[in-house]
């Protein structure tokens, strides 16, 4: 579906040189949920832009149902960025439009007639759950209601491929599970082929199927969320599944990841878990692993 | 104050205000695109060109530079051209716009700046080509900034008018200068000045009403 060869991107500034992205190569199946970790500054934004041109990679080349769009016109690259929704971590919504406005905004492009545009925009209010928001001004929302008509706005044109940036980390905990969900039913619903880009582990590991984790522009490990998760190879991984970095806090890791297998499929146990020890900060010494 | 005085008053305004509003609409008309143009063509623009930022720039720069008076006075020849005459209401719109057009093109430009670039983004990941994002985008998200700027450049239009009755312009200026000043007819002076006042009072008013009930940000 997305398949990326080689891709660099770098930033020159006056006096430096910035590599955000270094050689990196990836490939995404449809339908699948994937997921770009690291810390920020890693270049996991970078690489996403690269996907749609909205950064032009200084090399490499991206491929988009088997099409180049490294070399695309600007008139098929136009369409094809219709075929791939975005979403934001600042929503970036157009302010002095209502909700049902701002759906309609990608059709307008495509120049759909305002009827159908109306009708489209209606049906994906009630998919995101925001129908009596409708004409609503977005400075009237919260965070989360805000995401919602953002994701209504990136599926208006029934796109292929959803790009997910920072999509939950200005939202609260509970906007963000909510958020989420929405993602996940609009990816077992729709087909829609997700990319998710995060710092966070927790993101990461309730939605996707396959991650890569990056750092220093260049991708450290990748595989099932549930490999990666369980035996972290890389240092950064280690460090965002895990925050502390000190011996006391891996063996904390070993733990946390062993409850969470033998766990039975109970979501909320699970995460009652992952809370604990994240609150907690909780240290095990050598010895007392298990108990 | 003889019924004469209040008729001359009367026309003074009238003849203010057709010079202020038809010179900000033509004005407007010109600044617009050209404020536009440069904000596109800036370094994080959607259509980065340096040579037509920098052209544009000094073009702008240049005329802003002038004091206005001697505008008036330098574009004479060009006016003639255009109206056929130098003197009258209609002959001092043609310098008030060229005076007006740059200012205004840089009032457009820094309300397009305050346009959130995340949305510029946005429109641009949905496949929009550069002429929707500024009609569909640019302009419709900085509208409450550029209305407000229009009030600002509204002012600054009426104090040219005035100016501009040292050389023969019409409206409250040419009265204030005529009576007041070349006939020491202080109450004239006092009251053209009063009137100027209460006209940019009025604009400033009621445009700021309509500026914020535009507004969807609050």
């Amino acid at each position: 579906m997305i398949r990326l060869e080689h891709i660099t991107k770098e930033f020159s500034s006056k006096n430096k040189k910035i590599t955000a992205v270094n050689d990196v190569s990836l490939h995404i199946k449809k339908g699948e949920i994937y997921g770009i970790i690291g810390f920020s500054g890693a270049g996991k934004s970078t690489l996403v832009r690269c996907i749609n041109l909205l950064e032009i990679p200084t090399a490499g080349r991206v491929y988009f149902e088997n099409k180049e769009l490294t070399s695309a016109g600007e008139k098929e690259l136009r369409t094809a960025r219709q075929k791939m929704g975005m979403i934001f971590q600042q929503f970036n919504l157009l302010e002095q439009r209502s909700v049902l406005e701002n759906i309609c905004y990608p059709l307008e492009i495509e120049k759909m007639p305002k009827k159908e545009r109306t009708a489209r925009a209606k049906e994906l209010l009630e998919l995101v759950d925001m129908e009596e928001k409708a004409n609503a001004y977005p400075s009237r929302l919260s965070g989360g209601q805000k995401q919602r008509t953002a994701i209504a706005r990136a599926l208006a044109t029934n796109p292929e491929v959803l790009l997910c940036d920072e999509a939950t980390s200005a939202l609260d905990p509970i906007a963000t599970r909510s958020i989420l969900a929405l993602l996940k039913k609009i990816n077992e619903m729709l087909g829609v082929t997700i990319i998710i880009i995060s710092h966070e582990m927790q993101v990461v590991e309730q939605i996707c199927d396959r991650v890569a984790v990056m750092s220093n522009g260049m991708i450290q490990e990748s595989g099932e969320v549930k490999e990666v998760f369980l035996n972290p190879k890389s240092k950064t991984a280690r460090q965002l599944i895990l925050p502390d970095k000190d011996e006391a806090g891996l063996d904390a890791g070993r733990v946390y990841r062993q409850m969470l297998i033998e766990l039975p499929e109970d979501e909320e146990k699970k995460n009652l878990v992952r809370e604990f020890f994240r609150r907690n900060k909780i240290y095990f010494k050598e010895g007392e692993n298990g108990a | 104050m003889n019924q004469q005085m209040m008729e001359l008053l009367a026309d003074g305004i009238r003849e203010t205000l057709y010079m202020t509003i038809v010179s900000t609409i033509i004005a407007y008309l010109a600044g617009i695109p050209l404020g536009v143009i440069s904000f596109v063509t800036d370094k994080q623009g959607i259509c980065k060109n340096r040579a037509v930022h920098f052209t544009v720039g000094i073009f702008i720069n240049l005329v802003r530079s002038m004091p206005f008076l001697i505008l008036l006075v330098a574009i004479i020849p060009f006016t003639r051209l255009l109206v056929g005459t130098t003197i009258g209401s209609t002959a001092t719109i043609v310098p008030l716009v060229v005076a007006a057009a740059p200012y205004v093109a840089r009032m457009v430009e820094s309300s397009l700046k305050e346009v959130n670039p995340g949305v510029i983004e946005a429109a641009m990941s949905m496949g929009s080509s550069r002429f929707q994002i500024i009609y569909k985008v640019l302009l419709p998200e900085a509208k409450p900034s550029l209305l407000a700027g229009v009030l600002i450049s509204m002012a600054t239009i009426l104090g040219y008018s005035a100016m501009a009755g040292f050389v023969g312009g019409g409206g409250l200026g040419a009265i204030a200068i005529n009576y007041g000043y070349y006939r020491y007819q202080t109450d004239i002076m006092l009251i053209t000045v009063a009137l100027l006042v209460l006209i940019v009072q009025l604009f400033q008013e009621v445009g700021m009403r309509i500026v914020s009930r535009t507004d969807r940000r609050r």
